[in-house]
This record gives C-alpha cells, sequence and structure tokens, in this order.
C-alpha cells in the first residue's frame, strides 16, 4: 500500500470515529437529544464504544481470512478511539446520570451485574491504552506486550456481556454484537488451533526423518 | 364523587390555564413536529381531536405537564417496537375507529360498546397523574378519562370476579411489531394482557383513558382507549384496549410471562423492592436534569396502601 492511501485510509478512520461525535454535539447544539437526552448520549456513546472495539479486533481477522495486513495499522488508532468513547460514555455517568453521587454509583458497580461488567471493559482498556505507544512497546519488550494487550478480548466480552443484561426483553442488538464478537473471536481461535498443529507437525519431522 | 356531577358545558366554557397554557405548547410541538416531520421521514397524522372535560383538582397533582411532545415521543409501546421512538414514528398505523370494547366475563350485563358511546356514557375528568416507568423515568401527564369503577358497576359484576383482565387489541397489520421478526421471534406473547386485583380496578385511582393533553388520545400512547393506573409502573397500564374481563383466577400477564422474575403480577410502585438489573429507589423525571427519590405507590400511598395491608410487597413486586 502506497504512502497516500495509507494517509488517506487514516484520515477516513478518523472522520468515521469522530463523526458519531460531531452529530451527537450538533444535536445537543440544536436541542435534538429526544426527550430523555441523557440516557440518548449514554446509549449512543456506549454503542460506538462498542462498535468502534470490535473494529479494532476485526482487524487481525482480516489478516488471517483475506491475508490483508494493512488492516493492522489502524489497530491502534481504533483501539484508542475505543477508549475515547468508553472514558466519555463513563463521564456521562458520572456527571449527568448521577451527579457524583458516588456512594449510590458504588453500590450498582458491586451490585448490578451489567455495571460490573461495564467497569470491567473500562477497567481492562486502562492499561492498553496507556501502553499504547511505540516507547512503550519497546520498554515492554514485544512478547510481554502482545500478552497483556490480549486484555482487549476480555474488555470486549465484558462490553458485550454489559450490552447484553442491560437490554430488556425484545431488544436484540446486543445479540447482534455479541455474534459479531463470536465470529471475530472464533477467527483466532481456529487460526491459534491450525498453528499449534503446523507447529506440531513442525517438531515431529525431524524425528520421523531420523 | 362530587365532581363528577358537575354539568358539562362548564369545562368548554372556562379554560383551566394549566390547560390552555399546555394548548399552546401543544401547537409549539406540532409546529415543531411538522418542521421535522420531512427530515425524519414521520408519515403525516391527521390532528387530534380536542376533548373537554373536568378538571378534578382532588385527584390532580400540582407538579406542571410534562411537555407534549416529549410525553407524545417518547413511549414504551412494544406493538410498534421496543425502541422509545418506534411508537410515534410507526403509531398511524393504528386505526382507532371503528372501534369496540368487549366487557364481559363474570358479569350480569355484558356488552360490547362502541367508543364513541363510552366516550359519551360518563361525565371525562381531567386527572393530573405521574407516571412511573418501570425503566426509572417518569412524567407528568394530565389525563382525560372516568373511573374504570362507574364502567365496572354498570355491567354488574357477579360477586365472583376477583380480577379484571386487560386486551390490548391483536392485529398484525395494525401493530407491526406482532409480526413474528427472524426465526419468528417475538418480543412478546401476544396479545398484550394485563391484569389488576378487582379492588385495584374499583379504586377511584383507576381511570379509564381516552384522552390527554385536552385532545384524544394519540396513537402512540395507546388510543383509542386505555387504563391509568398511578401507583403501578408503567406496563401496567394496558393500552388500546378491546376487552375488559372479570375473571376468577389472576391473569397472566404479558410481562410475567416474558420475565416474571422481574415483573411481577403487582408492580407497585415500590423504591425498596430493586428491579433484578437496576434500583427503583430514585428516577428521572423527563424535563429534569437531577435523578428524585420514588416514592411508595408513587406518592399515591393515602389512596392505595390500605389495598396491600398485611401483605409481603417484597415478595409479592
Amino acid at each position: 500500500m502506497s504512502r497516500p492511501t495509507r494517509v488517506a485510509v487514516k484520515i477516513a478512520v478518523w472522520g468515521v470515529c469522530l463523526a458519531p461525535l460531531a452529530l451527537l454535539g450538533y444535536r445537543a447544539w440544536s436541542d435534538d437529544l429526544g426527550a430523555n437526552p441523557i440516557s440518548f448520549i449514554t446509549n449512543t456513546l456506549g454503542d460506538w464504544t462498542l462498535r468502534i472495539l470490535l473494529a479494532s479486533l476485526a482487524m487481525t481477522p482480516l489478516r488471517i481470512v483475506f491475508g490483508l495486513s494493512w488492516p493492522i495499522t489502524l489497530r491502534r488508532l481504533l483501539g484508542l478511539f475505543a477508549f475515547a468513547y468508553v472514558c466519555l460514555h463513563f463521564a456521562v455517568w458520572i456527571v449527568l446520570d448521577f451527579f457524583f453521587d458516588w456512594p449510590r454509583m458504588w453500590a450498582d458497580i458491586v451490585k448490578r451485574p451489567y455495571i460490573t461488567m461495564g467497569m470491567l471493559a473500562l477497567l481492562s482498556l486502562i492499561p492498553l491504552a496507556a501502553t499504547s505507544t511505540t516507547g512503550m512497546i519497546r520498554r515492554l519488550g514485544a512478547r510481554a506486550w502482545t500478552r497483556l494487550h490480549r486484555l482487549a478480548y476480555v474488555a470486549a466480552v465484558c462490553a458485550a456481556l454489559h450490552y447484553l443484561w442491560l437490554a430488556k426483553v425484545g431488544v436484540t442488538d446486543p445479540y447482534w454484537y455479541a455474534g459479531a464478537l463470536a465470529v471475530l473471536l472464533g477467527v483466532r481461535g481456529w487460526d491459534w488451533g491450525r498453528r499449534v498443529a503446523r507447529r506440531r507437525r513442525a517438531v515431529a519431522a525431524p524425528s520421523r526423518g531420523a | 364523587m362530587l365532581i363528577r356531577r358537575a354539568p358539562r358545558f362548564t369545562a368548554s366554557e372556562i379554560t383551566d390555564p394549566a390547560l390552555y397554557l399546555s394548548r399552546r405548547e401543544l401547537i409549539a410541538g406540532a409546529a415543531a413536529a411538522l418542521a421535522l416531520a420531512p427530515a425524519r421521514g414521520a408519515a403525516a397524522t391527521p390532528p387530534l381531536q380536542p376533548l373537554a372535560a373536568t378538571r378534578n383538582a382532588t385527584f390532580s397533582l400540582g407538579e406542571p405537564p410534562t411537555k407534549f411532545e416529549a410525553a407524545t415521543t417518547y413511549n414504551n409501546f412494544y406493538e410498534f417496537g421496543v425502541n422509545k421512538d418506534d411508537p410515534s414514528r410507526l403509531g398511524h398505523t393504528l386505526r382507532a375507529r371503528p372501534w369496540t370494547v368487549q366487557v364481559d366475563g363474570l358479569v350480569h350485563k355484558a356488552k360490547t360498546f362502541d367508543i364513541d358511546e363510552l366516550i359519551r356514557l360518563f361525565p371525562l375528568e381531567e386527572r393530573v397523574y405521574s407516571l412511573r416507568c418501570v425503566e426509572a423515568w417518569s412524567m407528568v401527564i394530565p389525563w382525560i378519562g372516568f373511573p374504570l369503577a362507574s364502567l365496572l358497576k354498570r355491567v354488574e359484576p357477579t360477586g365472583q370476579g376477583k380480577f379484571v383482565e386487560f386486551t390490548t387489541l391483536l392485529d398484525a397489520g395494525q401493530f407491526p411489531a406482532q409480526k413474528p421478526g427472524f426465526f419468528g421471534y417475538s418480543s412478546l406473547d401476544w396479545p398484550y394482557v394485563e391484569g389488576l386485583r378487582l379492588d385495584e380496578a374499583m379504586n377511584p385511582l383507576t381511570l379509564l383513558t381516552v384522552g390527554m393533553y385536552g385532545k384524544v388520545l394519540p396513537n402512540q400512547n395507546g388510543a383509542p382507549v386505555r387504563v391509568v393506573v398511578p401507583w403501578k409502573y408503567g406496563f401496567k397500564s394496558a393500552k388500546s384496549i378491546v376487552r375488559i374481563r372479570l375473571v376468577s383466577e389472576q391473569p397472566k400477564t404479558a410481562w410475567e410471562k416474558a420475565a416474571p422474575q422481574e415483573y411481577g403480577f403487582y408492580s407497585n410502585v415500590n423504591p425498596a423492592v430493586s428491579h433484578p438489573r437496576w434500583s427503583q429507589a430514585d428516577e428521572r423525571r423527563i424535563g429534569e436534569f437531577r435523578r428524585r427519590p420514588t416514592l411508595p405507590f408513587n406518592g399515591y400511598a393515602d389512596q392505595v396502601a390500605s389495598l396491600y395491608a398485611g401483605m409481603d410487597l417484597k415478595k409479592n413486586y
């Protein structure tokens, strides 16, 4: 992929990831957030966190399935956007929804499984965002960094459960997200199994030759 | 009730200031809705007919009503879909006329009423009630209707009936969400059935409702006739009713069938009993910023708490 194309793709990702926020801002400015603005803002930010997080987890499967390597270069950007959205989602919960009622929020975190899951998803994304720079990758070493960044799977599973468990009867969207996540993780699982089998064959081969 | 005997014509001559202010809001709301209509692709709905009623001050909250636009665009009405904007977007498919309501079961004078006959049968009252949704938000709505007790007395219960069952219209042609979706999926087991104990149904607060904000009910709010039970979570107040039946056994309600551990038969507003997934201790009044504490029986404890004397309300949630 040529450099101008790469730049264009990056710009497009920035645009797509910022558009929902811009639209939200525009709707707030034009007083078009509906009858329950706080709920609307919270849900919109939550939806986009999950969408962008799933997009970041789709980059590796694109390589595995289609042999494309360039999407990997977008993974960090997508991951950081997902983190930005979840921070806003969390901030809205604290400030607009509960207005710093800490005891009440804490009670919900420990008592309400869907909120516990949401908190876990957020917490597991923090170390990932903190170690996202090239300097941090070098400092941790590629192997430790890769292992740490498997937390992204934990975050995605917690986020999908958060949505599944908060949705009321009849709301089917969370099942589609959970299904998409299952496919993305399934591709990885399949690829991992394939690699393990290949390694075993490679180990077995010389002994057969001897 | 004295007010019920008030002459009808006074209502049209003396307009309550709150009502006419809400009408202004309504006009502004309608203008805004019109302006937005093409952008949102909403189908044109005919203007709602005005409906005269006498304000019943005894049964009216002193709080300002929720904006008409909010009360008609933020709705739970699963027959149109699970999203809050589905009922206002898709409500035009419901035909509120002609409409009949069958009142039968354990009564001496079972009868099927035409909706316009029903509206003329009893003097209409306006009552400003608080509506508390099980999802922890609330509104203040000026309803128009008459006590359900008046209708029930007219059909003469036999004495064997212990419960009242409400059934909402079953017609996938008018209610798009009653059509099965992917793999025959349906959000609820149609038709929507709700129920009350007979003494709850006879309580003067229980309002058979045909209008709101000085007009007939909009489709998205349960046209042409619904019940309003203000001390219970909103889903207990069945909409677009076609049948009211007196029965001896506790009706199996649509929400009990869907999630019995979350939506009990009683479903009285109770800040002390959490929904399994969220707290009911507080609520957001639509239009307000901060949450406010939820009151036992939604603030109607004086009128209804005695109905549940000696009952464990944690068990009978």
